[in-house]
């Protein structure tokens, strides 16, 4: 008979059982009914050490009853998963019914096959200026929000989640979201958002609140990237999937660290905190010969907004770029305030150009990035040395960053610009400055584009 | 029988265990080796993910250590950490990666044209070579022996690689080699390095050059550019043999390389460059043992090669996170951490490795050189230096191209930071430089690498008390340093003529702008104005000299000259 002889913290340690696996799901059966969901994370001898999802509050040694399930954590799929909010553990919570399960599937998943990846160079306009120009998405990228507390990442992945869609591509599209411990607002600023734009039909919620028990959190974000799987490459369907908070996420998992007395990494985060996000992240993708893709957009508030921090720091080593908010910009009013600076999309170059975009897309997101780079150093200049001491040229770069953040980052949040408008407002800005300025624009891009309208 | 599972590390009592060797473990017979013996207890690192795995599941010992496959079909594969070719992974187990699948690295079916060249009758001692296999057009595939006698018999003709192609003193040669992982190959003589690795990457080959047989550590922070430098070495490096590490890292950059490489000629012979490359894909997702492995799978790879006497080129990208993963099963092992919780034989493991790296004379006849040269990424956290993986690295490797945050930011790639970056070959390479490039290039390195430090310190004086209160000798290095960084250091990975310079052209390109910083002083001297000296018209060409025909760079030294003759021509005349 298993018996519980330790609890601590998230965890507990069994006696007595027999013929437990690693990995393996338990029910924890209180003698109030309540049954919780706990997986083992090691298992010698008669001994088995399991994390308890909602946490071991109310847990005692003697009446709660323990069920080793056979199998790892799963989550049961059909279509109608569409259109559902679930719980961070995957239980339905917006009051329908349960799924009629047409699959179970292991929330681990598997590694895709290196060889089976597709790469990802379509473009993805997401109406966003500063993404669509800059730092352009690509089906099947895993693209970060590096935000701060107080940010408006919530009110930017909403608007991609809105506007996102590929040209002259058919639509099979879905959102898979994930929240980990985020506020209620929060949640209900997301549920709200895309029950008005009537993308809830086609849309899949995972929900774990910050008042929901922690651990929780470390299933929730495996829950939906199994869901946004089977929507992508069992129903062929372009999957953006959003996962929100991950710092919250990483702090759940160096709780259960710090309980099994692990030697902490850096600032007491586990030191497999890259191989766990990467066992995350790395599941975005695309896959040849099917239709479907996933598309991974995790936000995370980064401490102090510290890049180095190592949730951020493990992420950018991860995914394939980052979109960095920026709060000067924000205390300007500027929205979304994303800086284009720091911000990057590996892979923007193989999604832009002739036949994607526009041949002058690389050329004119080159340039524009050089001149308000070199217009952010002469507003330095200008603190340090005065208005005086700047030549005109460097107040014609000064005019150009003002602008660019005045009309190329700034943009409403329900202000969906084609990838034409972006550009068109691009040349707008290149044209303050003079042709000789604009080293990386070829004469026959400048010909054709600069005077065009 | 298991006793124990944690995570990777399965704790089991296995009759004739020994240290090192190939275990199956549980049902679903996952591979695992032996890393600890403990009275009667063996630790197993375990392969594959090892969920569901329970106490009293048999393990089994297959009584010898986990080898790598050599043989015939080894270019052009793609193999996990522990050499499972991938595509036969597709074929059974579907898009995804499942668990306890049985597959040989080496295909039994396919047949290759084997050619002696030796004969019967012939003595034959350990690495002498019998005869080859045209692999694909750019490898000649050395079968070599690995045991001494006489040749009974050999021949020619088509052979599966398990076929008997020679039988030496009454023992059959096959072409397929078995060796241990962990069990390094020798060279017959090392050897001083001398001949550099051509790269084409101008920042590298100009100023940070690396040997053939050399070692070199590549840290930067996320972004940096890491793996677009090995991805641009693994493309154009003078290598005959490209042996390349995905360990922990991205998926879509393996796909990158397995959907470019077909595509790119290799500019010597203008065949696809995916004739010469083996690659290791252990991608962060897949299993952490694997990826520890796969550094060694690699490098047995690598030197099977270099004793063929080829010069062979290995890139890990990143070896960081194969440290993670000696981290991580120290950790279960209940090992004592040192630095940051590393063991205390991380040091050592990254000495071992790095140490595989030479040049040298070859085992066996006829006589041969082969080399072996590795290119480490390291993933810093928070791109910070004083990590113990870089600074580990940094006592065996001999070039450090450190990758700059600040640049990567200014969009500056290369992102090679020409300051504290260093490599110690420049000596040993220098006789072939002079020999095969110029007699001059010495001094013009050694001025421009002047130039930017000097650049550096009058930048932080500008600073402080700007541009116009500098001598206009210092305003004239910074306009030279510019040029240096924007026409010369500064290479895009992505333009098709760009991507690749010639070690003459490089030098070309340098020269010109040495060569104007000379006409420029002397101008200066003279009493020219710094400013009329930046109106000169050939100044104006040194730009596009990167995309252009090497001996364009003559043309425009003639009009440098011409130009400073005309304007220094009338300033004594007035
Ligand atoms: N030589 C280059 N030319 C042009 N762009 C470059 C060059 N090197 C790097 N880049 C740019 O920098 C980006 C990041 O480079 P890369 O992927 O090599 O970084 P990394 O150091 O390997 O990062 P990580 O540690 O996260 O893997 C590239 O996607 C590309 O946009
Ligand atoms: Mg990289």
């Amino acid at each position: 008979m298993s018996k519980i002889r330790e609890i601590a913290g998230p965890l507990m340690m069994v006696d007595g059982v027999k013929g437990v696996g690693y990995d393996e799901l338990v029910e924890i059966i209180l003698n109030t009914g309540e049954v919780r969901q706990g997986k083992t994370l090691l298992v010698e001898d008669d001994k088995a050490l399991v994390q308890v999802f909602e946490g071991t509050v109310g847990l005692d040694s003697k009446t709660v009853k323990l069920k080793f399930k056979g199998r790892g954590l799963e989550l049961p799929v059909s279509e109608d998963i569409l259109g559902r909010i679930f719980s961070g553990l995957g239980k339905p919570i917006d009051g329908a019914p349960a799924i009629i399960p047409k699959k179970q599937i292991d929330i681990n998943g598997n590694p895709i096959n290196p060889v089976a990846r597709d790469y990802p160079d379509d473009f993805i306009q997401t109406g966003i200026s500063t993404i669509d120009g800059l730092n352009t998405l690509s089906r099947g990228q895993k693209l970060p929000i590096f935000s701060g507390s107080g940010l408006p990442h919530s009110h930017l992945a909403a608007q991609v989640a809105r506007q996102a869609k590929v040209l002259k591509k058919e639509q099979n599209f879905a959102v898979v979201f994930g929240a980990m411990g985020i506020t209620y607002e929060e949640a209900e600023f997301f549920i709200d958002n895309f029950k008005k734009t009537g993308a809830i039909e086609t849309s899949v919620l995972f929900i774990n609140l910050a008042t929901d028990p922690a651990i929780e959190r470390i299933a929730t974000p495996r829950m939906a990237l199994t869901a946004a799987e089977y929507l992508a490459f069992d129903l062929n369907m372009h999957v953006l999937t959003i996962l929100t908070d991950m710092t919250n996420y990483c702090e759940s998992l160096r709780e259960v660290s710090a309980a099994r007395k692990e030697v902490p990494g850096r600032r007491g985060y586990p030191g497999y905190l890259y191989t766990d996000l990467a066992s995350l992240y790395e599941r975005a993708g695309r896959i040849k010969g099917r239709s479907g893709s996933i598309t991974l957009i995790p936000i995370l508030t980064m401490p102090d907004d510290d890049k180095t921090h190592p949730i951020p720091d493990l992420t950018g080593y991860i995914t394939e770029g980052q979109i960095i908010l920026d709060r000067p910009l924000e205390r300007k009013g500027i929205y979304p305030p994303v800086d284009p600076l720091p911000s990057l999309s590996r892979l923007r170059d193989k999604a832009i150009g002739e036949g994607k975009t526009r041949e002058d897309h690389a050329s004119v997101a080159n340039q524009l990035f050089a001149a308000y780079a070199r217009g952010k150093e002469v507003r330095e200049l200008m603190v340090i040395f005065g208005e005086a001491a700047l030549s005109p040229l460097d107040k014609t770069y000064l005019k150009f960053a003002d602008e660019f953040e005045g009309k190329f980052i700034r943009q409403g949040e329900y202000e969906n610009r084609t990838i034409e408008e972006t550009l068109k407002i691009s040349w707008q800005l290149l044209n303050i400055l003079p042709r000789e300025e604009l080293k990386r624009i070829k004469d026959e891009i400048f010909n054709k584009y600069a005077k065009a309208d | 029988m298991i006793k124990k599972v944690a995570g990777p590390l399965v704790v089991a009592e296995i009759e004739n265990a020994k240290m090192g060797d190939l275990v199956r473990v549980g049902e679903k017979k996952l591979i695992g080796e032996i890393i600890e013996l403990k009275g009667d207890y063996a630790s197993i690192q375990v392969y594959e993910e090892t969920a569901g795995l329970k106490v009293g599941d048999i393990v089994e010992t297959t009584g010898a250590p986990l080898m790598v496959e050599l043989g015939p079909g080894l270019i052009s594969s793609i193999f996990d950490g522990i050499e499972r070719p991938l595509e036969t992974l597709l074929k059974k187990s579907g898009d995804f990666i499942g668990r306890g699948i049985d597959v040989l690295p080496l295909s039994r079916e396919k047949s290759w044209e084997f050619i002696p060249t030796m004969k019967k009758s012939d003595k034959v001692l350990p690495g002498d070579i019998l005869g080859y296999v045209q692999e694909t057009p750019l490898v000649k595939h050395m079968i070599m022996s690995e045991i001494s006698g006489t040749l009974d018999d050999i021949k020619g003709g088509s052979f599966h690689i398990d076929g008997t192609i020679a039988i030496v003193s009454g023992k059959a040669v096959t072409m397929l080699k078995k060796w241990p992982v962990r069990k390094r190959r020798q060279l017959a003589e090392k050897a001083p390095v001398k001949v550099p690795l051509v790269t084409g990457q101008r920042i590298i080959d100009s100023l940070f050059p690396i040997a053939k047989g050399g070692a070199a550590c590549v840290p930067g922070p996320f972004g940096a550019g890491k793996t677009v430098i090995q991805h641009q070495l693994a493309k154009w490096a003078d290598a005959d043999i490209i042996i390349f590490i995905g360990c922990g890292e991205r998926g879509n950059e393996m796909t990158d390389v397995l959907l470019e490489f077909p595509h790119l000629k290799d500019p010597k012979s203008g065949r696809p460059l995916m004739e010469r490359t083996v690659l290791i894909a252990n991608t962060s997702n897949m299993p952490i043992a694997a990826r520890e492995a796969s550094v060694y799978t690699g490098a047995a790879i690598a030197e099977y090669f270099r004793d063929m006497g080829y010069n062979v080129a290995l890139m890990a990208d990143s070896t960081s996170r194969w440290a993670e993963a000696l981290r991580e099963m120290s950790g279960r092992l209940e090992e004592m951490p040192g630095e940051e919780g590393y063991p205390a034989y991380l040091g050592t493991r990254l000495a071992e490795f790095y140490e595989r790296a030479g040049f040298g004379k070859c085992m066996g006849k006829p006589e041969r050189e082969g080399s072996l040269t590795i290119i480490g990424s390291v993933s810093p956290p928070g791109g910070d230096l004083s990590e113990p993986v870089v600074q580990n690295t940094l006592r065996v490797t001999k070039v450090f191209w450190g990758l700059d945050y600040a640049l990567a930011h200014k969009r500056h790639f290369p992102a090679i930071n020409w300051i504290n970056s260093y490599s110690l070959y420049n000596e040993s390479v220098k006789e072939y430089l002079l020999a095969n490039v110029s007699k001059e290039l010495p001094k013009v390195r050694g001025i421009a690498l002047e130039i930017l430090s000097k650049e550096a310190e009058l930048e932080e004086i500008a600073r402080l008390v700007g541009v116009e209160s500098l001598s206009s000798l210092e305003q004239l290095i910074l306009f030279t340093a510019k040029s240096i960084r924007e026409d010369f250091l500064y290479q895009s990975a992505f333009d098709p003529v760009d991507q690749y310079s010639s070690l003459r052209k490089q030098f070309k390109i340098l020269n010109s702008i040495i060569l104007f910083y000379g006409q420029a002083k002397n101008a200066l001297s003279m009493g020219v104005e710094l400013s009329k000296i930046k109106e000169i018209e050939a100044i104006k060409k040194i730009p596009v000299l990167k995309f252009a025909d090497e001996n364009k760079a003559d043309a425009i030294e003639t009009e440098l000259i011409d130009q400073f003759h005309a304007l220094t021509g009338r300033v004594s005349h007035e």
